[in-house]
């Protein structure tokens, strides 16, 4: 950014970049962990877990495939349990990833150079372990495939009136567009790869992978107009998938479901839960890898500051909740609200507030926001928040039906826990591996941010 | 077929951004049309400098998006309406507001496909092999250094006079590249 348009509190802060890099040394430190770097016991270590994790996960759905859903804790009035509360967490998680490629692109926060690309893998990741689990829940998951309109022999349509519909097609837009938006990203960096490397296969495998990419200034061009028109694309995409989840819960006239406030409250919740999650993936690979000079504490604040504002986004949500549950003269909304407070699950609503609410406030103070020990345990702890919520929306609407004589209560089984615990070692695996196949940061558009890339007339 | 020229173009190679877009200028004003220029990352403007005005990506992405939010929409159409009317809720068969959302989405789908394969339709890739790789700096263009390039295809073309044109813009070296 030129110096005039900088204002002092700007030159004040923590650089992007600490200064005395070249495009050489950034293109060599980042392109180092993956053709250099040898893998080390931590990473094994870490990575071998989190595969058992995936192979625990593998086994539960096994199990499931053999034996239905009865294994699981759902019943009615509970049918939608762990499979829904996590398909909503780990879609949202994948929200940051991305708002930090594609909204801030398009704001010109350059800052977001430095994270865009691992947390435009964690969105692929997080979406991949989110789409498991309504597949997984239809019962009879060999037919899935039900979802989509193709022609079939039963002359039948979905039914398009139907938010669950709506989903279907959100979720794998957005799956698309994230994994196309990652690729193209990373084609000029392949090719910095493929230039790199010694290797011959490395170089045949990162050359193909690059598409032959040059750096033509025409196909630069034409790189950059799409870059731009994908990230507007994606834009309203990403506010439309956590909207969309919402109306699965807002459509339904289930008290502390049929909501208008879900739609914005659900993008923020789920602006929430992802920066959480890139706080808690960035901070321990900076500080293995060596890259505190390119993740600094300018992006530590600014995601402290981001989780800040959306964290009083959702508690404002959660206040008109209450609140309308006060005051809308429902019976059976006010229920759900002294329900919700006093009823058999109120730990779990008390723990959400306490973790999405009250701790959050700490980052209020700078020292919270720029110390990494301080902030990777409270992104844990809106993590766990964030997934507390989706329990009491699923959960806690569910259990109390209209009827006393339909009540119910929910209990996870150990097959529940095992899915959930066993997505979470898939994503961390899938991570794992990304850090040491391709480059977790944008090599070229960390050069654009260098004074030296600058053309002077 | 017309006998291939064993020569692809003379290139130069420059240490900064600044010293490109400068050649770059210099080269197409001598009246250097089929020319090229290399860098490790986007600058603004080079593209104008070489002569490129047209960047028909926008186009493809609104015909994209367009096909995308029509067949969406006239999909949802046909299935509900024409040919398996169903009464649900008592809502109509054409129930517009409730296919804004597919619509919406296939719109985004549509258009978001047409803009990574029209980008790489229009770039020519994947080319897996081109003649300026044969040129063993060249490799520095993903990392750290400029090139520019004119191609012995161009009319005003010639070994030895490009060459010193060349010389005169001052670049770090100067590489015949052979195809």
């Amino acid at each position: 950014m030129p110096e005039q348009y900088k204002t002092t509190t700007e030159l004040e802060r923590a650089p992007v970049i600490e200064p005395g890099h070249t495009f050489g040394t950034v293109t060599e430190k980042i392109s180092a962990i993956v053709l250099t770097r040898p893998a080390s016991n931590g990473w094994f270590i870490g990575f071998g877990l989190m595969f058992m994790l995936t192979m625990m996960m593998l086994f539960a759905i096994g199990y499931l495939f053999l034996k239905g859903i009865g294994i699981w804790g759902v019943t009615i009035p509970i049918g939608w349990g762990f499979a829904i509360v996590n398909f909503v967490w780990w879609i949202g998680i994948g929200h940051a990833g991305t708002l930090i490629s594609a909204i801030l692109l398009l704001l010109r926060q350059s800052w977001r150079n430095s994270i865009n690309r691992f947390a435009e893998a964690m969105t692929l990741f997080a979406v991949a372990c989110a789409g498991i689990f309504p597949a997984i829940h239809v019962g009879r998951p060999w037919l899935a495939y039900w979802l989509f309109p193709y022609p079939n022999t039963m002359r039948v349509w979905p039914q398009f009136r139907s938010p669950l519909m709506w989903d279907v097609f959100a979720v794998s837009t957005y799956a698309t567009i994230s994994a196309l938006f990652w690729f193209t990203g990373l084609i000029p960096d392949l090719a910095t790869l493929r230039d790199r490397t010694d290797k011959r296969w490395l170089k045949m495998i990162y050359g193909m992978a690059s598409m032959g990419w040059r750096g033509s200034a025409r196909h630069w061009h034409r790189y950059e107009t799409m870059y731009l028109l994908l990230a507007g694309l994606a834009t309203p995409l990403v506010l439309s998938v956590h909207t969309v989840v919402s109306f699965d819960f807002a459509v339904g006239i289930v008290p502390g479901w049929h909501t208008t406030i879900f739609p914005p409250y659900f993008v923020a919740g789920a602006i929430y839960s992802g920066f959480a999650m890139v706080l808690m993936l960035a901070i321990p690979i900076r500080k293995i890898y060596g890259l505190e000079d390119f993740i600094t504490e300018r992006h530590l604040q600014n995601s402290a500051k981001v989780m800040l504002a959306t964290g009083l986004i959702v508690g404002y949500g959660y206040g008109i909740e209450a609140f309308m549950g006060w005051y809308g003269g429902d019976r059976y909304d006010a229920f759900t609200l002294w329900n919700r407070l006093h009823g058999p699950y109120a730990l779990e609503y008390w723990a959400l507030l306490l973790c999405n609410l009250a701790i959050p406030q700490v980052l209020w103070i700078r020292k919270m926001r720029t110390s990494p020990v301080a902030l990777f345990l409270i992104s844990g702890v809106i993590l766990v928040g964030m997934w507390l919520e989706r329990f009491v929306i699923v959960v806690m609407s569910l259990h109390r039906d209209f009827l006393t004589s339909s009540w119910g209560m929910y209990y996870p089984t150990r097959w529940d826990w095992m899915t959930y615990i066993g997505t979470i070692g898939m994503f961390l695996a899938a991570m794992f591996l990304f850090l040491r196949i391709l480059p977790a940061i944008s090599i070229f558009e960390m050069r654009t941010l260098l004074p030296e890339a600058e053309v002077k007339e | 077929m017309a006998k291939r020229d064993p020569i692809y173009g003379l290139m130069a190679e420059f240490d900064n951004a600044t010293a490109l877009v400068d050649a770059a200028r210099k080269t197409h004003q001598a009246g250097y049309k089929k020319i090229d220029a290399y860098s490790p990352f986007p600058i603004e403007g080079l593209a104008e400098e070489i002569g490129f005005h047209h960047d028909e990506v926008p186009l493809v992405v609104l015909i994209g998006g367009l096909i995308g939010g029509i067949s969406g929409y006239l999909m949802q159409y046909w299935m509900s309406a024409v040919d398996y009317p169903l009464n649900i809720g008592g809502k109509p068969p054409h129930s517009w507001p409730a296919f804004i959302v597919i619509t919406f989405e296939m719109t985004i789908l549509f258009a978001g496909i047409s803009a990574v394969f029209g980008m790489l339709a229009l770039n020519g890739l994947p080319m897996p092999y081109h003649p300026v790789f044969n040129v063993p700096r060249f490799s520095s263009a993903s990392k750290d250094r400029f090139f520019l390039i004119v191609f012995s295809s161009d009319k005003k073309y010639d070994s030895a006079d490009t060459r010193m044109f060349l010389e005169a813009l001052e670049p770090r070296s100067i590489s015949e590249v052979p195809s």
